[in-house]
């Protein structure tokens, strides 16, 4: 996975609140099985007045934001369905981090898991950076924006996921002599947790 | 020190704590779906990896499959026949059990993990999908994720997760009649908002969720995700364990000291406490586009977004009662239970739906659900009413692009989400108890179950 050290974007905001993954990717634009062919489905309910018109109202659309890599939003960010594809969307979009007051849980947990980078900041300073040039530092914890700058919190296990560019399965094998011991041990205090194969 | 029952399952699931302050947490059953399932698996086999335990891990196809009678592979959605025939072919190579199109024991995935007995008290268990919270009415840590979560799981047999933190919600005094579980979860969320409970595992808790049977509280926990909630958790009973016994993949006994010390303790400590009337609730639907926007059926409509106003086409201060509908939909993993087709079926007896009614489906929950409910002859008084009655699966609950309501319908229904374009562009949704539809069904205008009661 690509690494998220600093990133130096115009953001592109849509700032209402409870933006659901429905309308980040509505579920008759997930085609296929793959993680691709996302981007053009993208807030296609919002984005397209009709048969993929694009709306040029909408923020997404206009000229200032084509290649936005920060999108700004409202409160509970990314609620509703678990669907990962909304992240892959965003992402594949050119998405690499969405700055709102709140995200729903299931929603910040895919964003790690694809180097994409969710920052809680107040409503007035995402007021104050959208639509405008803004540069995210992830080590430094700071997003600035002119000579403003704010800092934003960030749990050390999304830190170093993000900033490495770690594959989470890859690094959790490496604990499986820890693993498979809790499970010889549970095995004898939990039996009837572990179920025959199927025939 | 006292400690809460999410904390007790959580420290007894605690494999390892990683440098960087999150912990290894296992997972005792994944459970996956044809829709973001096919991704997980597919994800997997691309990487070189295997499923660690694949008698721990189940799939269902229940979220795109056809639910009109003698239906097959085929599905509405364009191109929605992959989804399932991919998820077969990675199951039987993973070895997984699948409840497929046409098994007895297919339904909607939060519905059947009970009926299986493959959810239990004090277990934990994730699926790619944010309902799965449904099963924490069990006593379970049960919890959605994504579909590189699933991988993750299912691979290592754990998730790296920061413990979230804890929240209990206290329903006092008891419910009055014709007022249930859904209304119990659209009142807490429409007074604390739709992001009131992020980052927090619920525990559901009081004598109004203690008097609720063991499919109402799953009702309860459902919408937990609608509260962007972690999950959601109650304390296992008498009425957790008479549910479970005699299930398929249940222990025999639960009589051990090991499942009656799942509760919190007394004098546990909660990040955060919310404590709610229950005899103050009303029969609740939703007049805007998020769960928030949710007030008592005969109130008078607030200022909301006016986004909201205009998607939904009601303005302030006007009454949702007496409000017309097109379509009226009873199913969903919230609301389509052998206990909610009940409670519809005895407003609807005897009953047909209004004229100006367009479109009116039950679909229920589970295949099980759907012949217990045809052994008492429940599919009849749906039928005489005027309903469709359908195969299982999830079918409108959301809409996939193939089957869907009348361009602009209003609908009201028994799911958990009313979104812009939720159930199909345009659509305008209600969402209310299963009584709450069937009385509006009936009436052609949204309307209060109450007046309809048998
Ligand atoms: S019934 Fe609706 S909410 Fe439940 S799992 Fe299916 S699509 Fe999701």
């Amino acid at each position: 996975m690509t690494p998220f050290t600093t990133l130096t974007s115009i953001v592109v905001p849509l700032l209402r609140d409870n933006i659901d993954t429905d309308t980040i990717i509505p579920s008759r634009e997930m085609r296929s099985t793959g993680r691709t062919g996302l981007a053009d489905g993208l807030f296609a309910p919002w984005r397209y007045v009709e048969a993929r018109v694009p709306d040029p109202a909408f923020t997404l659309n206009q000229p200032a934001f084509a290649r936005a890599a920060i999108l700004a939003s409202g409160a509970n960010f990314g609620c509703g369905s678990s669907r990962e594809h909304a992240v892959w969307a965003l992402s594949e979009w050119g998405i690499r981090a969405v700055i709102a007051t709140s995200f729903a849980p299931i929603f910040a947990g895919n964003c790690v898991r694809n180097g994409v980078l969710a920052v809680v900041l107040e409503r007035d300073a995402i007021a104050a950076l959208a639509g405008h040039e803004t540069r995210i530092d992830l080590a430094a914890q700071t997003v600035s924006a002119g000579a403003a700058s704010w800092a934003f919190a960030i749990d050390p296990e999304s830190k170093s996921m993000l900033l490495e560019g770690l594959d989470a399965i890859d690094l959790t094998l490496k604990s499986r002599a820890a693993i498979d011991a809790w499970t010889a041990q549970d095995r004898t205090l939990r039996p009837w947790v572990y179920l025959e194969r199927a025939a | 020190m006292p400690q809460t029952l999410f904390a007790k399952i959580w420290e007894s699931h605690r494999v390892a704590d990683t440098a960087a302050g999150s912990s290894l947490i296992a997972v005792d059953r994944v459970f996956l779906h044809e829709r973001t399932g096919a991704a997980a698996l597919n994800g997997m086999v691309a990487a070189g990896r295997s499923v660690r335990d694949p008698a721990r891990v189940f799939a269902v196809t229940d979220h795109i499959v056809d639910t009109r009678p003698g239906r097959g592979d085929a599905t509405l959605m364009p191109g929605g026949q992959a989804f399932i025939t991919e998820t077969r072919a990675a199951c039987a190579a993973a070895g997984i059990t699948l409840f497929d199109v046409n098994d007895r024991d297919q339904g909607i995935v939060h519905v059947i993990s009970p009926e299986l007995g493959i959810v239990l008290p004090g277990a934990t268990l994730v699926a790619p999908d944010s309902h799965t919270c449904t099963q924490g009415a069990f006593g379970a840590l049960a919890w959605g994720i994504g579909s590189s979560e699933a991988e993750h799981a299912m691979v290592t047999g754990t998730l790296r997760m920061v413990r979230p933190r804890t929240m209990r919600v206290t329903y006092t005094g008891a419910l009055s009649p014709g007022v249930t579980a859904k209304d119990m979860a659209l009142t807490l969320i429409a007074a604390h908002g739709a992001g009131g409970g992020a980052g927090h595992v619920i525990e559901f808790a009081g004598e109004a969720v203690e008097a609720l049977d063991i499919e109402a509280r799953m009702t309860l926990c459902n919408m937990a995700t609608e509260f962007a909630a972690v999950t959601a958790i109650i304390a296992p009973d008498a009425k957790t364990y008479a549910a479970l016994a005699g299930t398929r993949y249940a222990p025999a006994d639960f009589d051990a000291p090991y499942w009656q010390a799942l509760a919190s303790d007394e004098g546990a400590v909660f990040d955060a406490e919310i404590v709610m009337d229950a005899a103050a609730i009303a029969p609740m639907v939703s007049w805007g586009t998020s769960p928030e926007q949710s007030v008592a059926v005969g109130a008078v409509i607030p200022q909301g977004p006016q986004r909201a106003h205009d998607y939904i086409g009601l303005a302030a201060g006007e009454r949702l009662a007496g409000t017309p509908i097109d379509a009226a939909f009873i199913g969903s993993c919230t609301n389509a239970r052998l206990s909610d087709l009940r409670r519809a079926a005895a407003i609807l007896k005897g009953r047909r739906i209004a004229p100006g009614i367009r479109s009116a489906l039950v679909v229920p929950g589970s295949s099980a659900v759907r012949r217990a409910a045809e052994a008492e002859g429940l599919d009849r008084v749906f039928t005489d009413a005027g309903f469709e009655w359908r195969e299982s699966g999830c079918s409108l609950c959301f809409y996939a692009g193939g089957e869907g309501f009348a361009p602009g319908s209003r609908t009201i229904s028994s799911t958990n989400r009313n979104f812009e374009g939720r159930q199909g562009p345009g659509i305008r949704t209600h969402i209310a108890s299963p009584e709450t539809v069937a009385a509006s069904a009936i009436a052609g205008v949204i309307a209060d179950p109450r007046d309809y009661t048998p």
